[in-house]
């Protein structure tokens, strides 16, 4: 091992930021000064920020510096690695990173979900290993029956982190209980909410703990066979689980016989191709079984009645990667963070006006206030706020009234706030809206199926009388045909997405009623988003 | 254009080595298939798919139709996806598909009289960090300007050619 370890981040965000190039310059700048004996170059997976650019960090001195272009790079070389002093106007302050999980007391063991996020190198299964991977693993066919593996995660009340927050344990149990010939665990990778991006990062940063957690899934619930459903264009995510997975089985960890316990488990990676309403466990099941993504009729849920018929169990990525932790460390550690009612933490993406976006994993009942001024850092430029987007697009719309709620599985029925996939979408007051609630509903329009009808009209409506209200042609009588549309189509239709479009679209009404009523009669947008359209009608009474 | 059967039939046959249950390949088969051709699956590819899976053809139309990653039908050299949901849609976004469609002279879902770019949306491609986004073939751009879309489209004419 070499003195000094320079940690580059190279997900996808970064590479975006130019991470590959700084990379292979950095590579480059070592060989140069011939410092290739004493510094060791890895790739990682996220670090949290994106503002100031790509992250690096340099072991033992534990600085973090955010490069820009390869100049910045240069001066790392020369002066850091070189000759020992600190670049100072690169770097980043460490409260800045994500990893700090701001609650009393501050301990490294708050990093459940992006434990390894950021410090190991994703494509290494030793690296997983040295930070206790597969240690839980490990421990639960060695030491633990499949009924004590269910037990522990009930009493961790550990809930699905995919939105709809059912507790894991109990899925696990159904699954558990129900005999069949064939049971199968999913692992549902198809993040498609819109403003979400947690899943890819912990894919790219630590694909192990999906894996890992997947196999202890299968022998709590008897299922010897998984599929991992990653969307078509997480292109980094595949590769790291592909090779998760290849790695896995070269150890012993996949296959026949695991680190010999008798117990078989085969893991595959299965691609979506486009749609959002392959996110519904159902959709996603039929699209494994080779059909179009539309979603069955409920009940009977998978638990009991899953893939190709057999029971199986679906969990959201982020939900898996809190499994080890908790069988390691037991239920009353992971119950010590955050609510009575929601255990853990949660990861939540800050996008939008928000000066440092990116993901941050805090302890359940985290305000909404504190994500974007604490962890976010404000709005850009100093704007004001307006209006933020919580929980993803079939999130919940507030205003500034509701920035002190604390989010969590029950802030949604409480006090009018979603936490569903972590989305904090921060707004200023450059926004309108009624161009977010047309843009919000052009997007549900687009994804549905067409299977129901409920859903696929009171898409079409929805966006209608969205669009007419945005051209400057709106009724007065428009925001309770919109209310009425909400509803019926919660009601009546066949899965979670027509059944959710009433939650963005009831409260950006609700909350922001003037908005859309100072649209009606006007004679411009009062926001200067919408353009409105001369309306014909009048011009014809004119003439 | 001709279409190499045997290829094709030699890639279903690699892909369905993946399987665990009968049934479970259609999808990832197809991906496999379009990214042979570059970004569409001809019939006579969807023929042997089906003769290969045992599976009526016209299942495997729902399927291929259903998807938006997969095309019946040739697409430009470049394929632009442009993100148009609301964390890309509230930080410039507009302006971007506003800019591409200026610059490219066609309207969403359309593709170029060249053949060199075909203008699609996408929903959320989960970089939101960097966003507005958007995606050319299987490269992602972020952070964008209308300036940085410009420059983007004028490099990609400029080494048109190569690919």
């Amino acid at each position: 091992m070499k003195p000094i370890l320079v940690l580059v981040s190279v997900d996808s965000n970064s590479v975006l930021l130019g991470a590959r190039q700084f990379l292979n310059y950095l590579r480059e700048q070592i060989a140069e000064y011939n410092l290739s004996d004493t510094v060791d170059v890895l790739e990682t997976g996220t670090m949290g920020v994106y503002t100031q650019g790509v992250v690096m960090a340099i072991f033992p001195d534990d600085v973090y510096y955010a490069v820009k272009d390869k100049e910045d790079v240069h001066k790392i070389v020369t002066e850091h690695l070189l000759k020992g002093r600190e670049v100072l106007d690169l770097t980043l302050p460490k409260e800045k990173l994500k990893l700090f999980v701001e609650t009393a007391p501050v301990s490294k063991e708050t990093r459940i979900v992006l434990r390894n996020a950021g410090l190991i190198d994703p494509k290494s299964i030793d690296e997983y290993i040295a930070r206790d991977g597969y240690f839980a693993l490990q421990k639960v066919l060695t030491e633990m029956k499949p009924g004590d593996v269910i037990e522990v995660l009930k009493a961790s009340g550990l809930r699905g982190r995919g939105g709809a927050g059912f507790p894991t344990g109990l899925k696990w149990e159904f699954t558990a209980r129900a005999s069949a010939d064939q049971k199968y665990i999913v692992c549902n990778a198809d993040e498609g909410e819109p403003g979400t991006f947690k899943d890819r990062l912990i894919m790219e940063g630590d694909p192990h703990s999906v894996v890992e957690s997947m196999i202890i899934a299968g022998y709590a619930t008897g299922a010897t066979k998984g599929y991992i459903y990653i969307r078509g264009e997480y292109y980094g995510s595949v590769d790291n689980i592909r090779k998760a997975i290849q790695d896995a089985y070269e150890y012993g960890l996949l296959g026949k016989d695991i680190l010999g316990s008798g117990f078989s488990f085969d893991l595959s990676v299965r691609l979506g191709a486009g749609a959002y309403v392959c996110g519904e466990e159902t959709a996603l099941l039929e699209s494994i079984e080779g059909k179009s993504g539309r979603p069955r009729l409920k009940p009977p849920y998978p638990p009991t009645c899953g893939l190709f018929g057999k029971p199986t169990v679906i969990n959201n990525v982020e939900t898996l990667a809190n499994v080890p932790p908790i069988i390691l460390n037991g239920p009353d550690w992971f119950k010590s963070f955050g609510t009575e009612n929601s255990p853990g933490t949660k990861v939540f993406c800050l996008v939008g006006d928000v000066v440092r976006r990116g993901i941050v994993e805090v302890p359940m009942g985290t305000s909404v206030r504190d994500l974007i001024y604490r962890f976010g850092g404000g709005l850009i430029g100093g704007k004001e706020l307006y209006m933020v987007q919580t929980g993803g697009t079939a999130g919940t719309f507030v205003g500034v009234d509701k920035l002190d709620v604390q989010l969590d599985y029950d802030s949604f029925a409480k006090y009018g706030v979603s936490i569903g996939s972590g989305v904090i979408l921060v707004m200023s007051e450059d926004v309108c809206p009624v161009d977010v609630a047309l843009n919000t509903m052009e997007f549900f329009l687009h994804e549905s199926c067409g299977k129901c009808t409920p859903c696929r009209e009171g898409t079409r409506l929805a966006v209608q009388t969205l669009r007419r209200i945005s051209k400057g042609r709106g009724k007065k009588e428009d925001l309770d045909t919109l209310r009425s549309i909400a509803s019926v189509t919660q009601e009546a239709s066949l899965c979670g997405l027509g059944q959710s479009i009433t939650v963005p679209l009831t409260s950006i009404i609700d909350n922001f009623q003037k908005d859309f009523e100072d649209h009606i009669g006007a004679g411009s947008c009062p926001h200067g988003v919408c353009h409105f359209e001369k309306s014909r009608s009048k011009s014809k009474v004119r003439r | 254009m001709k279409v190499d059967l045997s290829e094709v039939r030699k890639i279903v046959n690699q892909a369905k080595t993946e399987s665990l249950q009968e049934g479970d390949m259609l999808v990832n088969i197809l991906h496999c298939v379009q990214d042979h051709f570059g970004n569409f699956i001809p019939p006579e590819a969807a023929e042997i798919v089906a003769q290969e899976l045992d599976i009526p053809l016209s299942k495997v139309y729902e399927v291929l139709t259903f998807y938006t990653m997969f095309s019946t039908k040739p697409r430009g050299k470049y394929v632009i996806r442009v993100c148009v949901n609301l964390p890309c849609h509230v930080t410039g976004g507009r302006q971007i598909m506003e800019t591409l469609k200026e610059e490219l002279k066609i309207d969403v879902g359309e593709t170029t009289a060249d053949g060199m770019f075909t203008l699609e949306t996408t929903s959320c491609l989960g970089l939101c960090g960097v966003s507005p986004v958007i995606m050319v073939n299987d490269t992602y751009y972020g952070d964008l300007t209308p300036k940085k879309v410009r420059e983007i489209i004028e490099e990609l004419r400029a080494g048109g050619d190569e690919k």
